[in-house]
């Protein structure tokens, strides 16, 4: 079933190539006829890398894995924008019905020196991973906790909270950002855990660590254009990057170390 | 930056306040008071040192900001299209701020070197800055020169006025919104004010 | 039925609700400065490995983390959507650890183990605990309090949730609690690192082989223990609500070094997924069960009407209330629309095959929302904002808003997938391939039948039986990592405190590793003209019509030839392009799909010989007269371990289970 209208539509493709970290890449072009309108951007990438395989070439290198939005692997610049045309979705919930019949479609991988490239469109993000691993949790080891309901938290603080834990870590907003900056995602993990009780005792140390560490990654600085927000396929908010500028001010003013 | 930014936003507010002086009308007599006032009195030119080493800081920040914002993204995209996420203003700080910088520096040619000239050979009391605006406002080149500044100055602000407060942590359900709003009528208000001076003395309306 | 002597499943003695808590506190333990020396390696990051891995290296061990993703918070547990299930009894609606234990070992259709369930249950209460301190934000009531709201097989509520999230939302809680130990140095962190092969030295697993993605280079990692924490094999059919890297590859090299396989054939089909739009679809997508709710699900009554909501002729929003067959409501009207999963599925697949499916391929269902929009949603909100007599869109306006709010990511998810808005149409629906209650045969302790060697969460065979109740992956992942492993390894490692680490020099990694390369130059050398993907889809198909959700032994037969064919032709005219030595991953699929198509055949040779229906596992030749499965307790009651002997030559064994606590009984949702 799908979209009721079956349709196809033929595109040109231009996608950057580049053998592995240390060569220069360059664009490539693919022409792609007969896309059916109900596929995936990344299902069209499959056909083209079944074509390249039997016509013994070297298919397209991409990050890709749940193909529902969740897992954040997939990450391709489509036309000047992570993740494609559409507003919140993630490349492989981008259909072909996005596109018209004879586009030209330029696909770069995220660049940013903190997510070198691999090869083609994958590029390697741990420095997120470093980021969390700097601060990103609540330090309590398994067995101590004590009985669920006796937490009380306000519905508001919740939602709030897991709104900005909906991050999928897929790097959009480094992506999008003209600075390469990662205040988006790191704001995200602060404020989630700054919004809960369970999360005060560590407040300071966490949002002085990540922001530190997050620095030594690389990343750009934040100047507020809001392009991570608009990018963002999980609608992480700016209010989050407040917070964090919140909590790392008071952090910075009245830590005693 | 931010708050350097919001700092430097209190000296345009006390500016475009003298500057509207102008619009009494009266030959610059309230505009001459206000300036005289604004070039002996001894708190205001302590200020002057703080507003100078404030400027000095926005620069600095500026400048530290873009070149590690550019080892950021070493290789650039082939094609972005930021109209899609973002203001073409709130991209452009950086140029809007050397626009604006370049203007400062033509601006305090204009009027601040003579006022600080006639400050050390003792003759402020005379020193007539109104019939300097007189001058420099019947040259076609300088109006358009001054209007470029205006125009960068309220783009600047429209999104560095709101932008600040995000960056103090400042973001509100209630008053973000309300922030916003205050930062638009600002930038817009004060630009056109300052563009007025230029604009009505070349066309003769004050003089 | 005797069980096999190759399989002893260590249940302790005892009554069942003190078996874990007695085992617990009389086990060996070791002291920390042992416990640092013992080094163990997690494979796979999901659920159970991350809650393992940091759990474990809480304790003090040194842990090493393999994950093929590029970050340890990729693995697929992230797609979970609906909830995890817990005896907290939280509602006041009569839950305990009893009735989640009952229900689990009843929904699983009467093959899961008593004891390893009871436990499960036990521990599910800590689950939520350890993650609300971890900062998982579940969804919660005004007062303060976490919410819950009811799923599939059970009539209380007790699954807790974080909107359409739930998985996310776990998994993000042991990824942080795994990274503060890699922080720390607990923890090493591997990841865009592929296992190829477990080493055994003497008997025991002692490490394993893995390749580096990026580099290509195979390596070799020394453990006094392995955990296999590697998911379900549901790519098998190709088309699947799993991820694309989801992969059998861990489970079945270890298979192939001694560990059996339990239960292959028990495979769960979820009744709501999108149904497949076309030839080059390449993965399903889920709705969560938890839809099931506040959606009904129907047909067409009349042959006709489906026919011409078929031909476009019709649209389903004109039919009438009288014209149509909510038929999960009309055979079960004790669970309506929320019985477990397998009898939701076949249910759909009853009224496809007899002609009443509603799109283009007829293979899709109704799932619709209007009635509980309005009448549900829709009049309790205009009772609270005061509206007399809302007219009927009112009505649909405010309930609207509720559902949009309950499911609102769902519906973006549906309509972006299909370009159909659901708000104004009922949902298509119809059953995909969603998850693998069959792994690798575990004991008590979760240790497979070589010693040293663990499989954890959906890699393991153990608490599920022949069918999984919804919101119980999560908990049993959790349940694994968190709260079973880090005791019941120290079983065997308080016998290992005096292995040295074993140099990765050692002629068995040697060995082992010189295995993984000449089967990768075999797939090289194979140079023919077909994609992987050709063969997957090939094998997929073959799995879903003759392996799927209704079996029967003349399908099954022609099955194993069938998949012997495309295994011949895949090592004749499979093209693996690039090279060994670099980031590949045409190779790594490939690798991947040479192991599906051997465990393709086990799972019809598995589901071949049961000759009942129980579960997921449905044969057509064994069924009531009302169409339900009909189990053979006789004759079945046991696990079917299988040990590879050779290539297409398994030998079964038999682990006989033993019901002492529940009654066995027909099980009915009517």
């Amino acid at each position: 079933m799908g979209g009721n209208s079956e349709k196809t539509i033929n595109v040109t493709l231009k996608v950057w190539r580049q053998r592995n970290a240390n060569e220069k890449g360059k664009f490539e072009n693919y022409e792609m006829k007969g896309v059916s309108t109900d596929m995936s951007f990344l299902e069209m990438f499959d056909v083209l890398n079944d074509r390249l395989i039997t016509e013994g070439k070297d298919p397209i290198a991409f990050d890709h894995d749940c193909r529902e939005g969740i897992c954040g692997m997939c990450s391709m610049y489509i036309n000047g924008q992570p993740h494609g045309p559409k507003q919140g979705v993630t490349t492989c919930q981008l259909h072909m019905r996005s596109f018209s019949d004879g586009d030209s479609i330029i696909v770069e991988p995220w660049r940013s020196a903190a997510f070198p490239v691999i090869k083609d469109l994958a590029v390697n993000r741990s420095a997120f991973d470093r980021i969390i691993s700097a601060g990103g949790f609540i330090s309590v080891n398994t067995g101590n906790a004590k009985d669920a309901n006796n937490i009380l938290i306000p519905k508001d603080a919740a939602d709030k909270a897991f709104e900005a834990a909906a991050c999928i870590g897929c790097g959009a907003c480094v992506a999008a950002c003209k600075n390469g900056s990662a205040m988006l995602f790191v704001s995200a993990k602060v404020s989630q855990l700054a919004l809960l009780p369970q999360g005060q005792v560590e407040k300071q140390d966490r949002v002085l660590n990540m922001v530190k560490h997050m620095d030594e990654e690389g990343f750009g600085n934040c100047t507020n254009t809001g392009a991570c927000e608009a990018e963002c396929p999980k609608g992480i908010s700016l209010e989050n990057i407040a917070r964090m500028n919140r909590e790392y001010l008071g952090a910075s003013f009245t830590q005693n170390k | 930056m931010g708050l350097t930014g919001l700092f430097l936003v209190s000296f345009l507010v006390v500016h475009v306040g003298i500057n509207a002086c102008i619009f009494f009308n009266d030959n610059g007599e309230t505009f001459n008071a206000a300036a005289h006032f604004m070039a002996t009195n001894p708190i205001i030119r302590i200020m002057e040192i703080g507003l100078f080493l404030g400027l000095l800081l926005h620069v600095f920040q500026a400048l530290t900001l873009t070149l590690e914002n550019k080892k950021a993204r070493p290789i650039a995209y082939a094609i972005v299209k930021g109209s899609a996420n973002s203001s073409w203003y709130s991209r452009s700080m950086g140029i809007l701020g050397s626009l604006l910088l370049l203007f400062l520096v033509v601006h305090l040619g204009n009027f601040w070197i003579g006022t600080k000239m006639a400050q050390f050979n003792g003759t402020i009391n005379e020193h007539n800055t109104f019939d300097e605006l007189r001058e420099v406002f019947s040259k076609w080149y300088f109006v358009i020169i001054y209007l470029i500044g205006v125009f960068s100055l309220m783009y600047h602000l429209l999104h560095g006025f709101q932008s600040a407060f995000q960056t103090l942590g400042v973001n509100h359900k209630k008053y973000t919104p309300a922030i916003k709003k205050v930062g638009i009528w600002f930038s817009v208000i004060v630009c056109l004010l300052f563009a007025a001076m230029p604009i009505t003395m070349f066309l003769g309306i004050i003089k | 039925m005797a069980t096999s002597p190759k399989l002893d499943s260590k249940i302790p003695e005892g009554v069942l609700e003190q078996k874990w808590t007695k085992y617990r506190s009389t086990m060996p333990l070791i002291n920390p400065a042992n416990k640092r020396n013992l080094e163990v390696i997690v494979v796979g990051s999901g659920l159970a490995g991350a809650s393992a891995a940091a759990t474990l290296a809480e304790l003090g061990y040194s842990v090493k983390v393999f994950c093929f993703q590029d970050s340890p918070r990729r693995a697929h547990s992230i797609a979970a959507q609906g909830g995890i299930n817990a005896s907290k009894n939280y509602q006041n609606d009569g839950d305990s650890i009893y009735r989640l234990f009952y229900e689990t070992v009843k929904g699983g259709d009467y093959r899961a183990r008593e004891a390893n369930v009871h436990r499960l249950s036990e521990v599910s209460g800590n689950i939520i605990d350890q993650c609300v301190a971890q900062g998982v934000p579940f969804a919660r009531e005004y007062g303060g309090l976490l919410s819950n709201r009811s799923f599939g097989g059970t009539q209380v509520q007790r699954t807790f949730y974080a909107a359409g999230q739930t998985g996310q939302q776990l998994l993000l809680g042991a990824y942080s609690a795994l990274q503060r130990q890699v922080g720390m140095g607990k923890v090493s962190l591997y990841t865009r690192h592929e296992m190829l092969d477990i080493v055994n030295i003497e008997g025991k697993c002692r490490g394993i082989i893995a390749r580096n993605l990026i580099s290509g280079k195979l390596e070799r990692y020394f453990g006094h223990a392995v955990l296999l924490c590697t998911g379900g094999y549901g790519n098998v059919f190709f088309l699947s609500t799993n991820a694309m890297g989801s992969n059998v590859t861990a489970a079945w090299k270890a298979h192939k070094r001694g560990a059996f396989f339990g239960n292959p054939c028990y495979t769960q089909i979820h009744p709501t997924c999108i149904p497949v739009s076309g030839e080059h679809q390449s993965k399903l997508t889920l709705m969560s069960e938890s839809l099931r709710n506040d959606g009904r699900i129907w047909v067409p009554k009349r042959k006709e009407d489906a026919e011409a909501i078929r031909a476009g002729k019709l649209s389903p929003n004109s039919l009438k209330e009288d014209d149509r067959d909510y038929y999960l409501e009309r055979r079960y009207p004790a669970f309506g629309n929320l019985v477990p999963r397998d009898v939701a599925s076949r249910a759909a697949k009853e009224r496809c095959d007899a002609g009443f499916g509603v799109n283009k391929t007829g293979q899709a269902v109704y799932l619709d929302f209007s009635y509980n929009m309005k009448f549900k949603y829709g009049k309790v909100e205009a009772t609270i904002q005061g509206i007399e007599n809302p007219s009927e869109k009112q009505l649909e306006d405010l309930g609207r808003a509720v559902i949009k709010e309950k499911y609102g990511n769902l519906f973006d998810m549906y309509e972006q997938i299909t370009g159909v808005n659901p708000y104004q149409n009922p949902m298509q629906i119809y059953p995909a391939v969603h998850y693998t209650m069959g792994g690798l045969w575990v004991d008590y302790n979760l240790m497979t039948t070589v010693p040293g060697l663990y499989a954890l969460g959906e890699a393991n065979f153990s608490d599920h039986g022949a069918n999984r109740l919804g919101a119980s992956a999560l908990m049993q992942g959790l349940a694994d990592g968190y709260f079973v492993i880090p005791y019941t390894v120290g079983v065997y490692l308080s016998g290992e405190i005096r292995t040295k680490p074993i140099p990765t020099t050692h002629e068995a990694f040697e060995k082992a590793e010189q295995e993984v390369k000449a089967r990768i130059e075999k797939l090289f050398a194979v140079n023919g003209t077909k994609p992987v993907d050709y063969f997957h889809r090939h094998l997929g198909k073959v799995m879903w019509e003759k392996c799927g959700m209704a079996r029967n032994a003349a399908d099954l037969k022609s099955a194993i030839t069938d998949i012997q064919k495309i295994r011949e032709e895949f090592w004749k005219d499979v093209r693996v392009t690039g090279k060994a030595d670099e980031f590949n991953p045409e190779l790594e699929k490939a690798g991947r799909v040479a192991d599906f198509l051997e465990l393709g055949e086990l799972m019809c040779i598995d589901a071949l010989h049961r000759n009942e229906s129980c579960g997921g596992h449905f044969r057509e030749e064994f069924q009531t007269e009302e169409g339900e499965a009909k189990r053979d307790d006789d004759n079945f009651t046991y696990v079917a371990a299988w040990e590879m002997k050779d290539v297409s030559n398994w030998e079964l064994h038999k682990e006989e289970l033993k019901y002492e606590n529940i009654k066995i009984a027909q099980r009915s949702y009517k």
